[in-house]
């Protein structure tokens, strides 16, 4: 294990622990320092906040605690396993289990129906038919999406595509849930009911929130903690008090 | 992940571009129509070819010459045996003991001399055989028209067909097509014939010791144990045609064609002389029946070996067609192998078409593979879906491929046919798929698509996520 340069935190349970980590991409003759050397500790429940602007590295930090990508140096340390010491396999099924993810761009499978896609990393995880098939259910009914499972992805608005690859995400009770951009391709009102959604489940189910985004307004007004990077590096970490309570969406029925 | 899954995912993926799969699938099928067309009709040429020799009884048939005769067949493996002088004779008593031995279930002495019919005042000389009554069953007389023998002592003849041409004087120039069989039996059917043969009597061991060959014979009854002296008598006998047929069942036992068949219980009652007679006046044995040749009829063609050995410790010559035959077979296991060789290509073809089309689908689908992997798709998930969906249409195209080799099988055999028709020949079926060939083509086609899903699949399970995300 890595010490911790702050004593006060070691008492809390880290979620996210990352050491010096580094991912440094050759492009041609030059290296882009895409995160460079950045050391930050997300405890366990915590509604975090990267913020910076696009190439500020914040999504590929993201991917690196996703375990998408590995660091060229340093720790990244999630829910006590250090990922860069991870097979190939093992990295797989910290991604099936440890971790959800949310996209800008939803990421659904087009050819597969609402609840298909929700109930694939069910698929991987070898959960039977049955099984999978109600687990599927209760996580697009927590989502409002109860009426739509057998609608392709095609067929379904902006707002009821994320909430889908939110069901996804939540699908295997994942400790962190990793979002990136999620409001980016929804317009505002859209964009506040999942916000609202993945807040409820931060509160509720005590998930450990990492949310990447270059809106400095909806992170301060969901966020316990905001994270700046520029080029890399980080350059600010401070705490802040979400300034929205928890208002169950609209959809939502949990 | 579960096989039930993959597979799911597997079909699920192939609908999603159906025509491409498709086309892929069907180049799949056509490349195992071919191998099938190309094997079912190997297999179909080694049957047409083997089938009439088996159910002539050729492949379970071994034939015991004895050694006085030093008619040696096989020649080199006989050298070291007894002298001729010393073997036991080929007679009645060594025939009941060939018959005694496991897995034989028929032998019958094979009586063949020539004499000469009055068919119209006409006489004809030729070969005669007789023929034990097992032959009812053998299938040498397919196409045979009128009826087999009505029993085994009926003084009835079956007439080989070109000498059921000569008989009606029709000769047929060389090259030219012979008379079909149904034409020539028909004046014939039912007429009577008078053979005339050479009868062998025993004279009793009193009587004259050189008779004159002419001399009748005294009345029947004479016991003697003497058989050394004997007369031959002059007979006739009238015989009715029942049927022609247009193969010798023997034509490659003996070294003449017999073409006058009679039941073989008959012409062992009439005691006609054989060649073997002369000898015995001269070794002076007793009076039983001795023969030339006895053939000897197996269970199982493949116990044959082990009934050639027991008559060789016998003291006998044996010969048996399958070692002639074996070169045969190694001609036919050479031809399937390139006709297999020749459908395989078709198929090499198409396994190229597996590759470009996997390979395309994960261009396609880099994005779905991305999202896989995010959500929790190991490598060997990616790629074991990948290899689902080659299998998947390796299976789809295999079973296609079968019905389609097969039909294109029927249409060759109709088209031979019809052209064999055409050229007066009978037809026949020179084409057979067995159950193991439909089998086999299909894991074949499952195993080739498998092998063609290798790079695809291993190219998709490598695939980056972050890259394959990133295209938007």
């Amino acid at each position: 294990m890595i010490d911790s340069p702050d004593p006060k935190l070691q008492n809390t349970v880290q979620a996210i622990r990352t050491q010096s980590v580094c991912r440094h991409y050759p492009m041609g003759e030059s290296l882009i320092r895409a995160v460079d050397g950045i050391s930050i500790q997300v405890p366990a429940g915590e509604f975090v906040a990267l913020l910076g602007t696009s190439g500020s590295g914040k999504s590929s930090l993201l991917n690196l605690v996703a375990g998408l990508d590995r660091p060229t140096s340093g720790a990244v340390v999630v829910e006590g396993k250090d990922l860069a010491r991870l097979s190939r396999e093992d990295l797989a099924r910290h991604r099936l289990h440890t971790v959800g993810m949310v996209f800008q761009s939803f990421n659904l499978i087009a050819g597969m129906t609402v609840i298909e896609n929700v109930e694939l990393p069910l698929r991987f995880a070898e959960v039977d038919r049955r099984r999978r098939e109600s687990l599927a259910r209760a996580a697009l009914e927590r989502v409002g999406l109860g009426h739509r499972l057998r609608h392709r992805p095609s067929e379904l608005s902006g707002g009821e595509q994320q909430r889908t690859s939110l069901a996804r995400a939540l699908i295997n009770r994942p400790k962190v849930l990793l979002a990136d951009e999620p409001t980016g391709n929804l317009d505002s009102h859209t964009g506040t009911e999942i916000m609202n959604l993945i807040q409820e489940f931060n509160q509720s189910l005590g998930m450990t929130i990492v949310m990447v985004t270059h809106e400095r307004a909806l992170a301060e007004q969901y966020a316990e903690r905001l994270i700046f990077l520029a080029d890399g590096k980080l350059v600010d970490d401070k705490p802040n008090t979400p300034n929205v309570a928890a208002v169950p969406s609209e959809g939502a029925r949990a | 992940m579960k096989a039930y899954d993959l597979a799911e995912l597997a079909v699920r993926n192939l609908r999603e571009s159906v025509l491409r799969n498709s086309l892929t699938t069907v180049g799949i099928s056509v490349g195992v129509a071919s191998l099938v067309a190309m094997l079912s009709l190997g297999i179909g040429l080694q049957q047409l070819a083997t089938k009439r020799l088996v159910k002539s009884g050729l492949f379970d048939t071994v034939v015991v010459t004895s050694r006085r005769d030093l008619r040696n067949f096989n020649r080199e493996e006989d050298r070291g045996g007894p002298t001729p002088a010393e073997s036991p004779a080929l007679d009645e008593p060594s025939r009941q003991k060939i018959e005694q031995l496991p897995n034989v279930t028929e032998t019958y002495p094979d009586l063949r001399f020539i004499t000469s019919f009055n068919f119209e005042d006409k006489p004809h000389l030729t070969m005669v055989a007789g023929i034990p009554a097992s032959y009812r069953t053998n299938d040498a007389f397919e196409g045979m028209q009128g009826s087999f023998f009505s029993s085994d002592t009926a003084p009835e003849v079956v007439l080989q067909k070109s000498f059921a041409a000569e008989l009606l004087g029709k000769t047929a120039k060389p090259g030219s097509n012979e008379f079909p069989v149904a034409d020539l039996s028909k004046p014939l059917l039912g007429k009577e014939m008078t053979m005339r043969y050479a009868e062998r009597v025993d004279l009793p061991p009193t009587s004259g010791a050189l008779a004159d060959s002419k001399q009748v014979a005294p009345p029947a009854g004479n016991d003697s144990s003497e058989a050394s002296n004997y007369s031959i008598v002059s007979h006739e006998l009238k015989v009715k045609i029942v049927g022609v047929t247009d193969l010798d069942p023997d034509s490659m036992r003996g070294p003449v064609r017999a073409r006058v068949l009679l039941p073989l219980k008959l012409l062992e009652s009439l005691h006609v002389v054989q060649p073997t007679a002369l000898r015995d006046t001269t070794q002076a044995s007793s009076k039983v029946p001795t023969y030339a040749t006895v053939s000897v009829r197996v269970k199982d063609p493949a116990r044959i070996q082990s009934v050639e050995d027991a008559i060789k410790k016998m003291g006998f010559n044996t010969f048996s067609i399958l070692d002639a035959t074996r070169s045969l077979g190694a001609f036919f296991k050479v031809l399937d192998m390139f006709l297999g060789i020749f459908g395989s290509l078709a198929l090499a073809v198409a396994s190229i078409g597996i590759v470009n089309t996997l390979v395309m689908a994960i261009l396609e689908r880099r994005r779905e593979i991305g999202i896989m992997k995010a959500i929790g798709a190991s490598d060997g998930d990616v790629k074991k879906l990948f290899f689902a969906e080659a299998g998947v249409m390796g299976a789809f195209g295999g079973a296609l491929g079968v019905a389609l080799g097969w039909a294109l099988g029927r249409v060759i055999n109709a088209g031979t046919n019809f052209y064999l028709r055409s050229q007066d020949v009978a037809p026949q079926q020179i084409w057979f798929v067995p159950w193991w060939l439909v089998g086999g083509a299909i894991v074949f086609a499952i195993l080739v698509s498998l092998v063609s899903g290798l790079y695809p699949a291993a190219r998709a399970a490598r695939l980056d996520p972050v890259q394959a995300l990133r295209y938007e």
